[in-house]
């Protein structure tokens, strides 16, 4: 799988990540060299077999509905870019 | 040409839970901003998902009241998207495999016709933050209170024709899970909100025509606006020859129309995945038939039931069962005053107008169903008459108290003593001798005359029926 | 002091041979005097780690206190730390002080342990050589132009120079192991589920495990009895006692049978490795256990899969270093996008950016069935090759690493070259089992690791394999030259 420049600023932007134009012809090759690595996953003979998602086989535990958490606001935003009256800030979305 | 529309909803239901579907923070509406909003909620690093017992119980409580299957082992997926509103930079959902598949809703058209509405799934999700745009130069303020708060989305097949019968599933479902408890269904407050999916294709026609997605129309009479606008709309477009476009529209409620959202629009790819942090949810049998047991009467099993048991008309059950506090406050009143005819009335009548007058809800109601019921009690005794009991009932509406202290206090019993009411009619007869020598000359209709005497004389609190005998018989003779 | 063990520290302290204070104090010393070279340490924190001392000693005074009243150790900097900073290597957190302590920080309090510090590793743990920290590479303590190892290499580098008796580490694909064999140290990485994952930085959800990193066995079993632990807040941890894993770790090993798997000794595995491991197997052998060859058939395929499941797991867990809420944010952005990519793209590194491309790319409309849906098959087929295993034979053994460690730069220009490094160690944490790497001699120098691979939750096992194994040898006592 060789991915193309095009391919390599799509697949950046769906992750939000600017790739300089100048590093696109290496984070191209690093990755179509990734992809063909693991092609190699083609040649296993899959089929009938189940997806593993997860290690442990076993069901999710459920909480009971009881609030544990207090108003940490203070402290949380004391490490936030930017806040105003208990609101985070973040520039103007446009829609 | 005829056109025919079909319509799907998908309504978004917040979950009245006390706290988030994945961690331990407080649901409460109204709270300063991101005071609810604990290190889960705020995706910060290292911190982990645990899914909240409750939503589930209550998710398979609506798939018990729509019929539906629940799933033994669903599982929960990533869709990954940016969004200041999303802090994780992905919504924790149900993708392959929903917690609900496969139930139905039916819906009353009219007096007599109801409609089966298929359920595709329901999921179990969480909500995201709110992004305030207004009051700020140049920023969008971020209040993360909501993001995590549970939710059941409820996908519907396209079963629906008009926005008509749109607008009866939304309030079926609205009702359901009032029923249920499950959620508060506040509108205002976005607990219960729906997407729109509308096509147009011409009568007949199999196929289904090109949809568009009208979001978060929040209200039942924004979704018929919404609908019977879109409708219009893509019918127009077609007879003109023209195509419509797939796309997400949003109703512009001062202007009544949909526009399409200006967002900048890239093919959306939200790489979905099995979300890694939780492992897959089972449900076992023991504890759907634990949920089981806890299901309310259901609105439509109550509908039949007034019918049956009360002798009620199929409008008036439907009215009655609307909610489970009105329904539960009608039959509080029947048991009372012993006639569920005369509680239909009053608490479809009075009660409802003066609720809706006041813009209250049933359970906000000043006047209690006992207070209404004692009331009624009042009437079937000949305390009062039909008419009294509304100077009655206004008074309780106003805070004086209850029935038998507002009649004694206002000396308003029904005068049901036959010496005294004789006494009464003989004074009037003769104090109109020319209506008394008409009516006994064969002009009976003065009748009518006589019995607004002896009303004006009483003040209204005679017994008509005894008046009327009393007359004829005086006056008869 | 700095030569002793967890063992004869806890003795020491006991008999009032030294107190916390001073033996905190060496550290620090240490640390100040010999980090400079390595660049172990991406935060020292002095202040608190004396005030912890001089806790335990109180504690001590009193007859109270834990198992580990007033050892130091250091966390890898993956682990969150309520008040001192936690940057997973990256740039993107290097200001992020976190408001709460992970799991496995808050056990290893409750049983006395000292925090001295947080050790560097590669950014948000993606790397076998130290090589992608934002703080830079960490220098191997017995060759200095050689990598330590990773990710985990920060904390390989402090053990193995002695700089701290102890650290934390985490391995998604090897991090533990891998720099631990490269530095000469013994790790644990315990079976999937054994840890808490609360408050450590996810790279990979599913593979991902936390574990303790130790100069003996036998320190091992008392950090990881300290560490593993029920966390109602994790609901991948699994509710299962915790057993007394130094209690075990004497049991003779006759009876024992240990398997070879054939995959783990071919092409690829240099020769000067395969023979120090083979003389291992002959000590083994020697006290008691036989030895079977198996077969794993589809190990060629871990790396493969790996190099798909944790991208894509990583790339949808780092997506929320978006500027917004804590961590960098890029200076002066024009609008939501351009802080969105400028944040993440300045926040981020090469290696970093790269695995997430990958995983973007993996779970993208039309690649995913033949990607992820794949690798995740090709996963269960791998972990039931171990459940095979594990019917014919009680403990796996192999290489940790197919090289001793190699130099700085050897492999930054080839990705894939890199992530061949792991090829021994991945397919463990693909099927969620434990598995240990002991010294077990030198090629030219350099230290080489044996890699031994428990069943589900037999961490007593290997513990106990492995600390008869440290009883027959030296290795694990030998200090890099320069760090006496």
């Amino acid at each position: 799988m060789s991915l193309g420049p095009s391919q390599v600023r799509e697949i950046a932007h769906l992750a939000r990540l600017t790739i300089d134009g100048n590093d696109i012809p290496a984070y191209a090759e690093n990755l179509s060299r990734i992809l063909d690595f693991v092609d190699q996953l083609g040649s296993a003979a899959t089929e009938g077999t189940a997806p593993l998602a997860h290690p442990l086989e076993m069901p999710q535990r459920l909480r009971a509905d009881a609030v544990d958490e207090e108003d940490q606001r203070e402290l949380f935003q004391s490490i936030a870019p930017a806040t105003q009256d208990g609101l985070y800030l973040v520039p103007k979305v446009i829609e | 040409m005829n056109w025919e529309a079909v319509i799907g909803l998908e309504v978004h239901i917040q979950l009245a839970t006390k706290t988030k579907i994945f961690s331990g923070a407080a649901t409460a509406y109204g709270a300063a901003p991101n005071t609810q909003a604990c290190a889960i909620d705020l995706g910060m690093p290292g911190v982990l998902p645990v899914l909240n017992e409750q939503a589930v119980r209550m998710a398979v409580k609506l798939g018990l009241a729509l019929g539906a299957t629940i799933a033994p082992r669903s599982v929960f997926a990533r869709k990954n998207y940016f969004y200041p509103d999303l802090p994780k930079g992905y919504q924790i959902s149900q993708y392959e495999l929903p917690v609900v598949a496969d139930g139905e809703l039916t819906i009353e058209l009219d007096a007599d016709v109801s409609k089966r509405i298929g359920i595709i799934r329901a999921h179990l999700e969480e909500d995201a933050g709110k992004s305030l745009h207004e009051g700020f130069e140049q920023v969008t303020a971020i209040d993360l209170n909501r993001a995590g708060t549970p939710l059941i989305e409820v996908v519907s097949a396209p079963d629906m024709r008009s926005a008509k019968e749109a607008v009866a599933y939304m309030k079926k479902l609205h009702s359901l899970v009032r029923y249920l408890e499950i959620s508060d269904g506040n509108m205002q407050e976005g607990s219960f909100r729906c997407d729109a999916n509308i096509s147009v294709r011409p009568l007949g026609e199999q196929r289904l025509g090109t949809r568009t997605e009208v979001k978060n129309v929040n209200s039942f009479r924004f979704v018929e606006r919404a609908i019977n606008y879109e409708i219009q709309r893509q019918i127009e477009l077609l007879e003109d020859g023209g195509k419509v476009v797939q796309e997400t529209r949003l109703f512009d409620t001062s202007r009544n129309e949909t526009r399409p959202m200006r967002t900048k629009e890239e093919a959306n790819d939200y790489r979905y995945f099995p979300d890694p942090d939780l492992l897959p949810l089972e449900i076992e049998p023991a504890l759907i038939e634990e949920v089981r047991k806890t299901l309310p009467e259901l609105p439509d099993a109550k509908r039949e039931r007034f019918m049956r048991d009360y002798g009620l008309d199929a409008y008036d059950s439907t009215v009655l069962t609307a909610s489970r506090a009105l329904a539960d406050y009608f039959e509080a009143v029947a048991a009372q005053c012993a006639d569920a005819k005369l509680a239909g009335n009053w608490v479809m009548g009075e009660l409802a107008g003066a609720l809706n007058k006041a813009g209250l809800d049933i359970t906000e109601t000043p006047v209690s169903s006992e207070m209404l019921g004692v009331l009624l009690q009042r009437i079937k005794d000949n305390t009062l008459s039909g008419k009294i009991a509304k100077e009655v009932f206004e008074a309780m509406w106003n805070g004086e108290g209850g029935a038998d202290a507002v009649i004694e206090r206002r000396g308003l019993k029904q005068l049901t003593d036959r010496s005294a009411l004789e006494a009464i009619i003989e004074e009037v007869i003769a104090a109109n001798p020319n209506q008394t020598q008409q009516y006994r000359a064969g002009k009976e209709k003065l009748l009518g005359f006589f019995v607004g005497q002896v009303m004006k004389a009483t003040k209204g609190q005679a017994n008509p029926q005894l008046v009327n005998e009393l007359l004829q018989e005086k006056l008869g003779g | 002091m700095h030569k002793k063990t967890i063992a004869q520290l806890v003795a020491g302290l006991r008999s009032g041979e030294f107190t916390s204070i001073e033996l905190t104090r060496a550290c620090l010393e240490r640390i100040r005097r010999l980090d400079s070279k390595l660049n172990a340490f991406i935060t020292v924190s002095e202040e608190q780690a004396l005030a912890a001392a001089q806790a335990a000693d109180s504690a001590r005074a009193v007859g109270q206190g834990g198992a580990l009243t007033g050892i130091p150790i250091a966390h890898k900097d993956i682990f969150c730390t309520r008040g001192v900073k936690t940057t997973c290597g990256s740039r993107m957190l290097d200001n992020f002080i976190a408001p709460y302590d992970a799991h496995v920080v808050e056990r290893l309090k409750a049983a006395g342990a000292v925090m001295v510090g947080k050790t560097n590793m590669d950014e948000f743990a993606m790397g076998s050589s130290n090589e992608t920290s934002f703080f830079g590479p960490v220098r191997n303590p017995w060759v200095d132009t050689a990598v330590p190892g990773g990710s985990s290499g920060g904390s390989a580098a402090a053990v193995a120079a002695r700089l701290v008796p102890a650290a934390t580490g985490t391995d998604t694909g090897g991090s533990i192991r891998q720099p631990a064999a490269l530095c000469g140290i013994s790790g644990l990485k315990p079976t999937y589920g054994r840890v808490s994952r609360y408050g450590m930085i996810a790279f990979a959800s599913s593979l991902d495990q936390g574990g303790p990193m130790a100069r003996t066995v036998e320190d091992l079993a008392w950090l990881i009895e300290a560490m593993a632990g029920f966390d109602p807040r994790d609901s991948t941890c699994v509710e299962r006692p915790v057993p007394r894993y130094a209690a075990g770790i004497d049991a003779p090993l006759t009876g024992l049978t240990i398997g070879l798997p054939k995959e783990y000794f071919g092409e690829g595995l240099s020769p000067a490795v395969g023979d120090l491991i083979q003389a291992a197997i002959d000590v083994l052998h020697r006290l008691g256990a036989q030895i079977k060859e198996i077969s794993l058939p589809n190990s060629r395929l871990a790396v493969p899969v790996y190099y798909v499941i944790a991208p894509a797991e990583a790339s949808s867990n780092l997506s929320r270093y978006d500027g917004a809420r804590y961590g960098y944010r890029c200076s002066q952005p024009r609008d939501l996008e351009d802080m969105y990519e400028r944040t993440r793209s300045e926040g981020f590194g090469a290696e970093v950016k790269r695995r997430i491309m990958v995983g973007t790319y993996v779970l993208s409309a039309g690649y995913y069935d033949a990607y992820y849906l794949k690798a995740q098959q090709v996963r269960r087929m791998i972990r039931d090759d171990f459940i095979r295993a594990f019917e014919e034979v009680d403990v796996i053994m192999g290489p940790t690493a197919p090289t001793a460690a190699f130099d700085l730069g050897e492999k930054t220009s080839d990705p894939v070259q890199m992530y061949l490094s792991d090829i021994y160690t991945i397919a463990v944490n693909l099927a969620g089992l434990p598995a240990l790497s002991i010294p077990t001699g030198f090629a030219a120098g350099r230290p080489v690791g044996l890699q031994l691979i428990g069943n589900f939750f037999a961490e007593e096992r290997l513990l106990n394999v492995g600390h008869r194994y440290q009883q027959e040898t030296d290795w694990h006592a030998r200090i890099p030259p320069g760090y006496e």
